[in-house]
């Protein structure tokens, strides 16, 4: 016993040596002056396809830029969302992002007591109403990218329509979305009216998790679009669980937030996704010109927010490119408007008004009319998708989400 | 006689008269050390980081600045206000997993009195129901199992750990009922702007009254457990039921009033999270800690004095870990890894605290 003792507290004193030692290495650091620091905050991290697209875009940017950033993964939607902020202003950052709605509040609370540090928030509602001039909202229309999405689809189904697979009336695409919430309404209502466009006799089905990243859940949701009869998938949840779920059972599948290729190389056909670096880049460029970051900033597919990932040729139908570009091409010239009233309707009614909830409150109280020149009018008054409605085509199969 | 001789292995395994408190501190000081060699030489080997710099930036992590200590001090005192809500039904031999549940359903009742009432009542009025509410919650939550297991010997194990899922997907279906903007699943801060039914702030600090709370708490497990009736009863009741039967106790009364006191400690434990630290309800509210308080009570034996310290090192890890994580980028599994070989050796020094190993030296058998 005695001779253990001894043999430990000699490796005691040595691991202690080391310590000091280090601590000694590290206390002199050469000052830098002042300059742009990002710290970065994630719900989840690299496992995530979410949260991935906007790890690789911070590093992107923050590399081609050369500024200096911390990286800070796993942080909960909740007070540890504050602690890592104040905790990353405290390391000296001047800019302050953070990646999940649910942090948005946390994100606040911390701009109110760091007043010279920028805190810019993805997919958060509040900045336009709140009035802090250092709290930042940023989306990006990404509805235009999941209807150029849903052109792909689109075209698949034709495909298998024409190979004789299926009739035309059973044309039915399936979607794995997380809550009924307006941002993935949004989305699955643009990917469908995307798909509509080309193969007019298309349904869709849509079932809900209740969770933003639940691979068993997002996993048997697509299995259960699929038995239903599904010919195709695409998901707006953060998991692998829909494109594996479609890999094995051999669906086509329309990715979202990147390429899934990899692992599912016979059934991925395209992927929308929001590009951060140029929004990244915008607040730094912003913060080192001394420059005030907008409010509410809206990325489209002219500053190369919205961008779609290669086409899987062994999936995709024949052309599912050139027809991508073409529709993206009217987009971008406003020929063709996503939410464009007259392509679809509500109860069987084409709509000409309808007051959104723009400014978020407890009571979900409609504030703003957001149909213009017969369209929808999508991510023009706040960044944060508000589109809400359910079009005629769709069917919800559970609501409890 | 028989003139086999007896093969002996090289090493048999003695149980030790107990060792002094000294000597054994200092195995599981000794323990950590090992571990750290040895988390050293598997980050150079994985990563080829140096493991001195891991360890710097682990303490900064953890005590680096003001607002890390008390960040840190905050996440012990939820862990140990966890910790000793087990612990009482632990000693009894109680398996209570159902934790993270008692402590969900117990941050709910919370929201529901903050979402409610909060603009309809005073503060003062406010805080006692939240109270009052979260502990009835989570001693609802807690009792349900103790009841089959008293009355009909149910597993209480699988019954409380099935008791978290049931939780867990009461949390998201309100979380989704009271999500601003809607259908976001996402309560977000609740009376952000009058903090009504939020603990207060202590000599400008946010978290020192969960710290008292939990401290107060401490002392009172402590002599519950070891001074009163009912902490007798429950030692009694863990040692041996039939012995417990033989001088006249009422197994299945204690068993009931044990879970329902761990119940409402948790409830205490779900305020904590939701009034006084996160003001907003999510299914990961007790971020796993209903789970990590097994470790820090069992480490501690169940000595609530002891659960402080362990407690500290566990949470310690974790912020260090997390510090490592965003450091040198590397996933936090990474650090999980280390935590684990930390938490395995720690355990493994209890082994070597009760037990020697005994090497035979080589000698004919007579």
């Amino acid at each position: 016993m005695k001779k253990f003792l001894k043999v430990m507290a000699v490796v005691l004193v040595i691991a202690m040596l080391g310590a000091f030692a280090a601590c000694g290495n590290n206390g002199d650091e050469p000052a830098e002056k002042a300059k742009v620091k990002v710290g970065f905050i994630f719900l989840h991290d690299e496992n995530s396809t979410y949260d991935l697209n906007f790890l690789n875009g911070a590093k992107a940017a923050c590399e081609k830029l050369g500024v200096e950033y911390v990286l800070k993964t796993n942080i909960d939607e909740s007070n540890d969302c504050y602690e890592a902020a104040a905790d990353l202003a405290d390391q000296g950052c001047n800019i302050v992002f953070a990646d999940s709605f649910g942090h948005e509040d946390f994100m606040i609370q911390a701009a109110k007591e760091y007043p010279d540090v920028q805190f810019c928030h993805a997919t958060g509602t509040k900045a336009h109403t709140e009035n802090l001039a250092n709290y930042h909202n940023a989306f990006a229309s990404i509805y235009e990218g999941r209807y150029l999405a849903g052109v792909a689809a689109g075209l698949k189904l034709n495909e298998m329509i024409e190979a004789g697979k299926f009739k035309a009336e059973e044309a039915k695409i399936g979607y794995v979305g997380a809550f009924t919430y307006a941002e993935v309404i949004s989305g699955y209502t643009s990917f469908f009216l995307g798909a509509r466009s080309i193969c007019p006799t298309a349904t869709m089905e849509v079932q809900f998790t209740g969770s933003w990243y639940d691979e068993t859940a997002e996993k048997e949701a697509a299995t259960l679009l699929i038995n239903n009869g599904c010919k195709l998938i695409s998901q707006h949840a953060d998991s692998m669980g829909a494109p594996t779920a479609c890999e094995t059972a051999g669906i086509p599948d329309v990715s979202y937030n990147g390429s899934t290729e990899s692992q599912c190389p016979n059934t991925f056909i395209v992927s929308s996704r929001i590009n951060w670096e140029p929004y990244f880049e915008y607040i730094i460029g912003c913060v080192n010109d001394g420059k005030a970051i907008d409010t509410d900033w809206t990325g489209t597919i002219a500053t190369g927010s919205v961008v779609l990932t290669d086409v899987n040729e062994k999936a995709a139908a024949e052309g599912t490119q050139a027809k991508i570009d073409e529709v993206k091409a009217g987009i971008e010239a406003g020929t063709i408007k996503v939410f464009d009233t007259s392509k679809f309707t509500v109860k069987g009614e084409n709509l000409t008004s309808y007051q959104a909830d723009v400014d978020s409150d407890a009571d979900y109280t409609p504030d703003t009319e957001v149909i213009k020149d017969g369209a929808f009018l999508e991510s023009n008054f706040r960044s944060a998708p508000y589109f809400d409605l359910r079009i005629d085509g769709i069917t919800l199969l559970n609501e409890k989400y | 006689m028989s003139n086999v001789k007896n093969k002996e292995p090289l090493v048999h395994i003695v149980k030790r008269d107990t060792l002094s408190t000294l000597q054994s501190w200092l195995i599981r000081i000794a323990s950590v050390a090992v571990a750290l060699v040895f988390c050293a030489v598997i980050i150079v080997l994985l990563t080829g980081i140096n493991p001195l710099d891991v360890y710097v930036t682990m303490i900064r992590g953890a005590v680096g600045s003001s607002r890390r200590v008390w960040s840190l001090l905050q996440n012990v005192a939820m862990l140990l206000c966890v910790s000793l809500a087990v612990t009482p039904a632990f000693r009894m031999k109680f398996w209570n997993i159902g934790a993270e549940g008692q402590v969900l359903i117990g941050g709910l009742a919370t929201t529901a009195v903050m979402i409610l009432f909060g603009s309809k009542l005073p503060t003062a009025a406010l805080i006692p129901i939240i109270f009052i509410a979260s502990m009835i919650a989570g001693a609802i939550w807690a009792v349900i199992p103790a009841v089959f297991k008293a009355i009909w010997n149910t597993n209480e194990t699988l019954f409380t750990l099935m008791m978290n899922y049931i939780a867990i997907q009461i949390v998201s279906y309100f979380a989704y009922v009271w999500s601003v903007p809607k259908g976001s699943g996402a309560i977000g801060v609740i009376n952000g702007t009058t903090h009504a039914g939020w603990l207060p702030d202590l000599l400008g600090q946010k978290y020192l009254i969960n710290v008292l709370i939990v401290a107060a708490l401490t002392v009172f497990i402590y002599i519950y457990l070891k001074y009163s009736k009912h902490g007798y009863e429950i030692s009694v009741v863990g040692e041996s039921e039939n012995t417990a039967k033989y001088i006249g106790i009422n197994v299945k009364k204690v068993i009931i009033r044990t879970m329902l006191v761990s119940g409402a400690l948790c409830g205490v434990a779900g305020v904590l999270l939701v009034s006084g630290t996160d003001h907003t309800l999510t299914k990961d509210t007790a971020a796993g800690r209903g789970f990590t308080a097994i470790i820090v009570s069992w480490l501690a034996k169940f000595n609530p004095l002891y659960m402080v310290l362990t407690s500290l090192l566990i949470v310690f890890l974790q912020k260090g870990a997390i510090e490592i994580a965003s450091k040198f980028e590397l996933n936090d599994s990474f650090s999980d890894i280390i935590t684990g070989i930390i938490i395995f050796f720690i355990i493994g020094s209890e082994f070597f605290i009760n037990y020697k190993l005994k090497f035979n030296k080589k000698e004919e058998n007579a």
